[in-house]
């Protein structure tokens, strides 16, 4: 069984946590809006064939916030000097949501820094239609509840987010509630010009989505195929905005498909 | 001891069942607004304020807040202007500008002079925040909220005091010309009280600036707690708080029977009253509380002035009530409003049991303002401007000779901050808690 542990990489002028699990060829996670959720079946799954590296977002709790990071663009370019430091230009990636938005930036800055690039419900770009869901002016148990099709049914919601929130827990949340809104309060978890910057790059992209959703409308996933032709789509049925852990079966399938292409 | 008087100028006219149903006052729509009924209020208001200078009211404060009937006051200096010119004697006192909110500390710098010069010197500027609410309304950023409040306000001073033209690039707030041609009429410029419900970070920059800080119906027992912080503070930087440097607003309603008193004064919950000033979402915005005021939150499971509570939130229940529970809500309500009375957080009756109460908390709190918070709900204009007459003639002159025989010393009697404390003498009190026991406050 892949093992997971946390380490420290001095990079960008901070210590930066990095959850490090499984074996193979490197992969990283950039995490959704609300944080590292913990190591679940899709890790365990996508560790049998690839060495995850999670970075924990600056600003969440464990990684010391910095004050330059004032939107998703300078996040992105954050994490490109990592990788530069870390000499692992040309890794995969997976970004779920923010995390999406995160990596099409570091995309668009530099269309050489990912082989391939998976965008789970990716923010980032105004959706052709619909909206993504304004969280902010939602608790976080109404937030958290909203992005999964049935939160009764999903095992792996319940393993994170069931019971009684404790303190520490509603502190954590509130950290990656302050932090996404500094960086995404207005324009609201998207950047006008991102198409435009994103527009040409023949980086090969897999768009994931949940046909139930209910945070990142379809009209997102359009308006990446829009700018990226290329770009393969795969619906999870049933699925909402963490498909990760509602059909971990299905998005490992599909993800490993796509990556070992 | 200044005297004030406030009102939230409140919408009257929104069925209290639509307040239930959105469970807030904030986010009700705008179809129930009535442009008529609107002007009508708009202009009462202004008269109100008006009548409240004939009186003998040494002031009269404005709030802001937006897209609530609980509050018309959406735009405050405009109100502020107009009774710059239709008063002549009262003080305009703002609790407050909602700095962050309205993020443009050069216009605001220029529409405080404006009116303190109409007003021939009579303003007193007051910075707030910003319910959580008003961060959505207004789209401002909570998360930047304390800092954009901070650079807002040393902004503001520059303009009024460094001549221009001169150029400012900071980090929320960029300016290529300052020069406001317009400064105030008061050298150097207004002073500043400020508002708040409490915030242990406000508190503390309030004792840094010298600004007397006004508790807005904060309960009695945490408001000594944080006067004693703020005169621990203030001993800090070398000097003795006094009642120049508090104020306190309380929710006050008189009327010549305890008995109509008591009906009329129902206002105050009407709808829930302040509690229900926003949903927990709104309340509570991403990033609009420091680390630490969260930390305190997530562990406090009682609440607030505001309503919020860790409970609360963990619940999270959003949206619309259910419409069968109505008279249960009425009936907690009417339980609330009297243990809030028994708290002393509403003050309401016949002059006769207004008056010892209110020196209670004089005596108590020591503030050097005191400002009565007008009733909320659908009070008729009559029974409005006879609480304010009875309050005025009845309880006004005795509340003075009282505060003038504990000391009382106002901010304009005495500069807060003007009294100089080594470190290493003990302190003069700032309140006295020898009464809360036997009020079964705390």
């Amino acid at each position: 069984m892949p093992k997971w542990d946390e380490e420290t990489v001095r990079t960008g002028g901070v210590d930066l946590v990095m959850v490090k699990g499984g074996s193979g060829k490197p992969l990283v996670i950039l995490h959704d809006e609300l944080g590292y959720t913990g190591w679940m079946t899709w890790n365990e799954r996508l560790a049998e064939e690839r060495t995850l590296l999670i970075p924990q977002q600056p600003g969440f709790g464990k990684t010391p916030r910095l004050d330059w990071i004032q939107d998703y663009r300078d996040l992105g370019a954050f994490y490109a000097r990592m990788l530069r430091e870390m000499g692992l230009e040309g890794i995969d990636a997976i970004g779920f949501s923010a995390g999406g938005f995160i990596a099409a930036e570091m995309a668009a800055a530099n269309p050489k820094i990912f082989s391939r690039m998976v965008l789970v419900a990716p923010m980032g770009i105004k959706p052709a239609a619909g909206e993504i869901l304004d969280f902010f002016s939602l608790t976080i148990r109404t937030h958290l509840r909203a992005t999964v099709a049935d939160p009764v049914t999903t095992v792996e919601f319940a393993k994170i987010y069931g019971g009684e929130m404790t303190p520490d827990q509603f502190e954590a949340f509130e950290d990656a509630r302050t932090e996404t809104a500094r960086l995404g309060w207005d324009p609201f978890m998207h950047s006008p010009s991102l198409p435009n910057r994103l527009e040409g790059i023949r980086m090969p992209t897999l768009l994931v989505w949940g046909q139930r959703d209910g945070v990142v409308p379809r009209g997102c996933v359009e308006a990446y195929k829009d700018v990226l032709p290329q770009a393969q789509i795969a619906e999870i049925a049933a699925a909402g905005h963490r498909p990760e852990i509602e059909n971990a079966a299905e998005f490992a399938r599909v993800v490993k498909n796509f990556l070992s292409a | 001891m200044q005297i004030g008087y406030f009102t939230e100028r409140p919408y009257r006219w929104v069925p209290e069942e639509e307040l239930f149903r959105n469970q807030a006052y904030f986010a009700v729509s705008n179809r129930f607004f009535d442009r008529q009924k609107g002007s009508d209020d708009y202009n009462y208001y202004l008269d109100e304020n008006c009548y409240a200078e004939e009186l003998g009211f040494d002031a009269v404060a404005l709030n802001e807040h937006h897209g609530t009937p609980f509050c018309m006051g959406g735009v405050m200096n405009v109100e502020a202007a107009i009774l710059a010119r239709i008063t002549s004697k009262v003080r305009i006192v703002l609790v407050g500008n909602p700095l962050p909110v309205i993020k443009h500390p050069l216009r605001m710098a220029e529409e405080l002079a404006e009116i303190d010069l109409i007003s021939r010197g009579r303003l007193v500027a007051g910075w707030v925040r910003g319910a959580g609410s008003e961060q959505f309304f207004n789209n401002a950023n909570p998360a930047y909220n304390r800092e954009m409040f901070n650079e807002a306000h040393d902004f503001i001073i520059q303009a009024w005091t460094r001549p221009g033209p001169w150029r400012y690039e900071g980090k929320h707030f960029r300016y290529r010309h300052v020069n406001p041609w317009a400064l105030p009429y008061q050298k150097p410029y207004p002073p500043m009280w400020i508002p708040g419900v409490l915030s242990l970070e406000t508190v503390k920059w309030c004792a840094e600036h010298r600004y007397p800080y006004v508790g807005l119906g904060t309960a009695v027992g945490p408001t000594c707690d944080l006067w004693d912080f703020y005169a621990d503070e203030a001993q800090k930087l070398g000097y003795q708080a006094g009642p120049e440097n508090f104020g306190y607003l309380i929710p006050t309603f008189l009327a010549e029977t305890e008995e109509r008193a008591q009906e009329l004064g129902r206002g105050f919950v009407y709808g829930g009253g302040q509690n229900a000033f926003s949903r927990p979402e709104h309340t509570l915005p991403p990033g609009y509380n420091s680390k630490e005021a969260i930390r305190r939150l997530a562990k406090a499971p009682g609440g607030s002035w505001l309503g919020v509570s860790a409970d609360k939130l963990r619940q999270g229940k959003e949206g619309r009530g259910d419409e069968n529970n109505y008279d249960e809500v009425r009936q907690k309500l009417l339980v609330a409003y009297q243990k809030a009375q028994q708290a002393y957080q509403l003050i309401i009756g016949s002059p006769r049991t207004v008056l010892p109460k209110i020196k209670t908390l004089l005596e108590v709190l020591r503030p050097g303002i005191f400002v009565t918070f007008a009733v909320q709900g659908p009070v008729s204009n009559k029974d409005r401007m006879t609480s304010m007459r009875l309050f005025a003639q009845e309880v006004m002159p005795a509340l003075r000779d009282y505060a003038k025989e504990i000391g009382l010393r106002d901010p304009i009697e005495r500069t807060p901050g003007s009294v100089p404390i080594a470190s290493d003498v003990s302190r003069v009190p700032v309140v006295e808690r020898g009464p809360l026991a036997a009020l079964g406050l705390r």
